[in-house]
């Protein structure tokens, strides 16, 4: 695959650098020759100087034969228009940018991108993972259609306990997917039953992730 | 009408005034303090300190009332993202963005934004400017 980088900051360097280690042909842009010089000797010379937002960058960078651009700079206007830049005047398959400001992912998803990754959110959501005796976690968004997996934990105060998934009233958008009950892993039928302490994955439409919450925990 | 300017450097200032004395509703938006001290005293419009690429700097512009969106920040891509966000969340009708890029000034236009790169209109203007000198 061919895949260029736009910014040369921890995250462009780490994923630049991950790519050619699994042989992937790969150009890191970044406009600040220091930072071009700093890169190209630890990565070989694969960083070229120049604005990636701008076309000419990209047409030197052989965008037109990418398969991917990643725009992974620290401000998400450039983030935005270099995958606008890429997807519409040379056709890229795939865009990815990074976000910054969780505000924007909906946005930049309006806009065009075709995957948004949000730090703040990934930050937030693995501390909240690591915060102990949380009965609901939302663990990832899934690329299409609003979907989100999460997780919950049976306490023995949550409403589903002893009923089978078939009794249980789900969102008409969830699907339980596994429950981890001590170090068994349970694929669920519609006659297996909840118990106390077992960790339920599910599926969910992001607009009924709440519904589901109410369902089986009890706050 | 209400406009919303993004920027208030000397071309978003001197279009505010402008708009102004014209019996507009002008809302300035503007990252730093100081740049509202381009507006003179007699400025009836109002100022938001922060980023026009924020939603909810935006709507304390009074976004959803506004007929004319202006980008005219020094940075190209803020300018494209702000005009984006009026079109998109917003629905102004009308944004119009400074570009000092031509490439991105094409392209933007052809999605729809209503684009004016001064590098392209300055140097007609100086080729024209030449093309009426006779030679020593």
């Amino acid at each position: 695959m061919y895949v260029i980088v736009v910014g040369a900051g921890k995250v462009g360097y780490y994923l630049a650098k991950n790519l050619l280690m699994e042989d992937h042909e790969v150009l890191l842009i970044e406009n600040d020759p220091a930072k071009v010089e700093y890169y190209n000797e630890r990565l070989g010379t694969v960083v070229v100087r120049g604005d990636g937002a701008e076309a000419s960058t990209l047409a030197k960078a052989g965008a037109a034969r990418a398969d991917v651009v990643v725009a992974v700079t620290g401000e998400d206007e450039d983030n935005l228009v270099v995958c606008q830049v890429a997807k519409n005047k040379f056709h890229v398959g795939r865009t990815i940018a990074r976000v910054n400001n969780p505000k924007n992912e909906h946005l930049f998803r309006l806009l065009g991108v075709d995957v948004t990754v949000s730090q703040t959110n990934f930050i937030l959501n693995l501390i909240g993972q690591a915060i102990p005796e949380r009965s609901f976690m939302h663990l990832m968004n899934l690329r299409h259609a609003g979907l989100a997996i999460v997780e919950a934990t049976i306490s023995d105060r949550s409403p589903v306990v002893g009923l089978s998934i078939d009794e249980m009233d789900l969102p008409v958008s969830c699907a339980i997917a596994a429950i981890a009950r001590g170090a068994e892993v349970i694929v669920p039928k519609p006659d297996t039953q909840i118990e106390v302490g077992d960790e339920i994955i599910a599926v969910t439409h992001l607009s009924e992730e709440s519904q589901l919450r109410e369902l089986l925990v009890v706050d | 009408m209400n406009v919303v300017i993004m920027g208030c450097g000397r071309v978003g200032a001197r279009v505010a005034v402008l708009l102004d004395e014209a019996g507009h509703q002008v809302t300035m938006i503007d990252r730093l303090s100081a740049s509202f001290e381009r507006l003179p005293k007699e400025f009836g419009g109002n100022t938001v300190l922060g980023t026009g690429i924020d939603e909810d700097v935006l709507r304390m512009a009074g976004i959803d009332h506004v007929d004319v969106f202006i980008a005219t920040t020094n940075a190209d891509n803020r300018n494209i993202m702000g005009a984006q966000v009026a079109r998109t969340i917003f629905n102004v009708p009308h944004c119009i963005v400074r570009l000092y890029d031509p490439v991105r000034a094409d392209a933007y236009r052809e999605m729809g934004l209503d684009t004016i790169c001064p590098t392209t209109t300055i140097s007609a203007m100086i080729m024209d400017k030449i093309a009426t000198y006779g030679g020593r």
